[in-house]
């Protein structure tokens, strides 16, 4: 496909930055995007892509640089005044009120009105049902949103920008809970609206949807603009190099380790809608990595695991001796350890501090008679804090005043302090610097060294590829494929996540 | 690898699929407030067979007249509820506003019943906007903003009263004769509290912001998301509780006459437990006001039919307590089987 430089851009981001503290999420970013075109965004998590959304979406301000609609700058102070101007944003997750009508969620704030400026409901779902056929899908206008598919949400989220006669839509990692049947409707309609000149930007992680949806690229790293280009002029190769900006060995520091005994052994491990008939084994001193789309069912596998998440039926060994389901406690003291995917919610108390943080898994043996007296508290959390580097003012400081890289040692200074068998992390290095990424991962090698059984649930592939023994792939919670180290590729792991490489 | 089982399903079967699910929680919906509907009519039937005198006229309406009070302050407590916050201040709100009208009324007792209403609606809309104001730039949870005014507003009305009480003769007679005359019969306490029921009912149902309020109390990231001014809606909603508060204050001194700084202790929970009853989900988003009214109505006449049947006072909290849990109850348990209901008819896997 030529692609001929269009004109003016109907939406340029120009030169804009912004910092969050001493964070500088985005600075200096620059891009076009024009009517009839779809635009990717690329980049690895924490390149501030959201950061862009965000503005765009008018939930951030740019500290500095402007963003311009038909040449014009424009103040977007609020969502409100984003929609005014055009711009629809469809969030990963879908943004929908579970007790209203489907056409209400598409309406909400411009219902149809008739005499009175009373709601016209007739209208109000008669437009919805119109918007769902020109869309091509069946969904009853008056039904509550509450139990919709992720697909069908984000469709009611495309007929929400088209009641809006959106001229951008932001499409953030739309597809990342779809199936491929939901993916190529999706892209039907991303289709259809650039048709109808609209101007949309695509974030994905998956290069051949870009590659066949988008027409130019924008590529971020750490915040900053790399490049923009026509799609046609780049190989999908130099995508990545210019993504990742570094070679990816001295990110990934993994050992050569020779396996030891079975320490995990997970059996037929089902929980009803969730996931079915999940079975592995986890060696002493490897790494074991879960691979698979958001929403594959990874992380409740590990709570299931853990006992966090009650399970129906199957079996959990460690050792050899069955873990009773449903009890975290009869875990930890089989040695098991679990650092959660949301750390802000799950991993840590953000207003106790640091010091408490690291020292809540080991309560009972530093106490003296259940008391927490003298320094046993901070003397082990100092020790901690320092094997794992962490950068801290004050050992009494609220965790959550820490960076996220800072946070999640902490988090991972509790769960190491109780020197587990078998350690379970959930996306260990998400929303942190690349520089701690290393550094976490530097943690983990050295750990499966030292014969811990780790298994690792991880949505960054090139993580996955680097650090994992063994990959082990889930679809729609079930366990699809098991490749080893040296058959583990990104197509590999992408074929079978998304059963495409099934049907092939 | 496995088969893959058939992922999205085609427009044809997915239409079905929502209708039945559309139907199954549309009958739920009904059911909840048809359910209390029918609790009260067997209420009565019941207390009605047991003792024919509990449906005479004056009977009925003693009971309606003591629950108009009430219902006007649930229509303004359900208002707040659906935006996901509650308002703990309404007792205070009507005492003080009572008080307020009780001595205006001592001082100048030629002034006109309107402005004595206006007087009240106003007052306790300014009580109602302070409670909105610590919420949405105190960002502090209503619960507790509105427990700490239940308290300084309760606190004022005794420092302002000073141990003095306000009696009936002190009020003038055209304001009294307010509490228990009417239009054709009608008591005007009842019209106004089913003019309040009506309004309030209309405008959350088909006005925009009304629909926005239950869209706040759905999901508050996506109603910022699609700009709804969330904060200005919710001191919206505050001020009308605080305001019909007020107006329930001026009520209830027409209809008692004696008003000390006490008045209204402890209604706020009567109030919020006829919310609830009424099937308004304490977690916001959904209810209406017909139901808030309803269950008003419920409680009150469970207050004047338990003596009825001779049933201690004892019992009459024991049952209310029940009924509340019993709401929950429902609410929680419809919730979770639709909830996996829908989980497993969504879900991809084969289990």
């Amino acid at each position: 496909m030529a692609s001929p430089e269009p004109g003016r851009p109907l939406l340029a981001v120009r030169s804009v930055a912004k910092s969050f503290g001493a964070v500088s999420a985005v600075r200096d970013v620059s891009f076009p995007l024009y009517g009839g075109e779809v635009h990717a965004l690329v980049g690895e998590n924490g390149a501030g892509k959201s950061t862009i959304v965000k503005m765009l979406a008018g939930l951030h301000r740019p500290d500095s640089g402007t963003i311009e609609l038909d040449g014009q700058p424009v103040e977007l102070h609020s969502p409100a005044d984003a929609l005014a101007a055009g711009i629809a944003v469809i969030y990963q997750e879908p943004t929908l009120f579970p007790d209203l009508s489907v056409a209400e969620n598409i309406f909400m704030g411009r219902q149809p009105l008739r005499s009175g400026r009373r709601i016209d409901r007739r209208a109000m779902n008669a437009r919805a049902a119109a918007y769902f056929t020109q869309l091509g899908v069946a969904i009853d206008p008056d039904r509550p949103a509450r139990g919709l598919s992720i697909a069908d949400q984000q469709i009611v989220e495309i007929a929400k920008a088209l009641s809006l006669d959106a001229r951008v839509i932001v499409m953030d990692e739309p597809t990342a809970a779809l199936t491929g049947v939901e993916v190529k409707r999706l892209f039907a309609v991303a289709e259809s609206l650039r048709a109808g000149g609209a101007a949309l930007l695509f974030i994905s992680h998956r290069f051949e949807e870009i590659t066949a949806l988008c027409r130019r690229v924008t590529i971020m790293r750490d915040g900053a603009h790399v490049s923009t280009d026509p799609i046609d002029e780049l190989t999908v190769d130099e995508m990545v190099r210019r993504m990742v900006g570094r070679p990816l060995d001295t990110l990934f520091p993994k050992h050569d380790v020779v396996p030891g005994d079975v320490v995990l052994e997970v059996e037929g491990l089902t929980r009803a809608g969730v996931f079915a008939d999940v079975s592995f084994q986890v060696r002493a001193g490897e790494i074991v990595a879960l691979a698979g789309l958001v929403g594959a069912g990874r992380s409740e596998v590990v709570q299931a695991v853990f006992g966090v998440d009650p399970r129906d039926s199957g079996e959990v060994r460690v050792d050899g001796k069955s873990l009773r389901g449903g009890s975290p406690a009869a875990a930890m003291r089989a040695g098991v350890a679990l650092v959660p995917e949301d750390r802000r919610q799950q991993g840590l108390v953000l207003d106790a501090s640091i010091e408490r943080n690291i020292t809540s898994t080991r309560l009972g043996s530093l106490a003296k008679l259940g008391l927490l007296v003298g320094g046993a508290e901070r003397r082990f959390a100092r020790d901690w804090a320092a094997r794992l580097q962490t950068k801290y003012s004050h050992l009494t400081d609220p965790v959550g005043r820490l960076s996220g890289g800072n946070q999640q040692k902490v988090v991972l200074a509790k769960w190491l302090s109780t020197q587990p068998r078998v350690l379970i992390v959930d996306e260990p290095t998400r929303g942190i610097d690349v520089g701690t990424k290393a550094e976490v991962h530097r943690l983990l090698s050295d750990l499966a060294a030292d014969g811990v059984a780790i298994v690792m649930v991880s949505s960054e592939l090139p993580e996955v590829l680097g650090m994992a023994d063994r990959v082990l792939v889930m679809r729609e919670g079930e366990l699809v494929a098991e490749l080893p180290r040296a058959e583990a590729t990104e197509q590999t792991v992408m074929f079978a996540a998304t059963g495409q490489g099934a049907a092939a | 690898m496995t088969t893959a089982p058939p992922t999205s399903t085609g427009p044809a079967p997915s239409v079905e699929h929502d209708k039945a699910a559309e139907s199954r929680v549309g009958l739920i919906l009904r059911a909840r407030e048809l359910g209390i509907v029918l609790a009260l009519a067997a209420l009565v039937v019941v207390t009605a067979v047991v003792n024919p005198r509990f449906l005479s006229g004056q009977s009925i309406r003693d009971l309606v007249l003591a629950a108009a009070i009430i219902v006007v302050l649930a229509v303004g407590q359900a208002v707040v509820v659906i935006t996901r916050n509650i308002d703990l201040s309404v007792g205070s709100v009507l005492g003080l506003s009572a008080f307020a009208v009780g001595s205006l009324l001592q001082a100048a007792p030629g002034v006109p019943v309107v402005v004595a209403l206006l007087v009240g609606l106003a007052f306790g809309a300014v009580c109602g906007l302070v409670n909105g104001v610590l919420v949405r730039f105190g960002n502090v949870p209503a619960l507790v903003v509105t427990l700490g005014t239940l308290y300084v507003y309760r606190g004022i009305g005794f420092f302002w009263a000073g141990g003095q009480q306000i009696n009936a003769d002190k009020l003038p007679p055209g304001f009294l004769a307010f509490g228990t005359a009417g239009v054709l019969g009608v008591p005007w306490l009842i019209i106004i509290a089913l003019v309040v029921v009506l309004v309030a009912g209309l405008y959350l149902r088909t006005y925009r912001s009304g629909r926005e309020l239950y869209a706040m109390g759905s999901n508050p990231e996506a109603a910022r998301l699609a700009g709804i001014p969330v904060g200005r809606r919710t001191l919206a909603a505050f001020v009308v509780s605080g305001a019909l508060a007020g107006l329930a204050g001026v009520l209830f001194a027409a209809r008692f006459g004696t008003i000390d700084a006490s008045a209204g202790t402890g209604m706020e929970l009567n109030v919020v437990a006829a919310v609830v009853v009424g099937g308004v989900a304490v977690f916001g988003g959904s209810g209406t006001i017909w139901g808030a009214a309803i269950g008003a109505l419920l409680l009150t006449t469970i207050g004047s039919a338990l003596p009825v049947l001779g049933i201690d006072q004892f019992w009459q909290q024991a049952i209310v307590g029940a009924l509340i849990l019993l709401a929950i109850g429902t609410d929680r348990v419809v919730a979770a089987r639709i909830a996996a209901s829908l989980r497993r008819r969504e879900s991809h896997v084969v289990s």
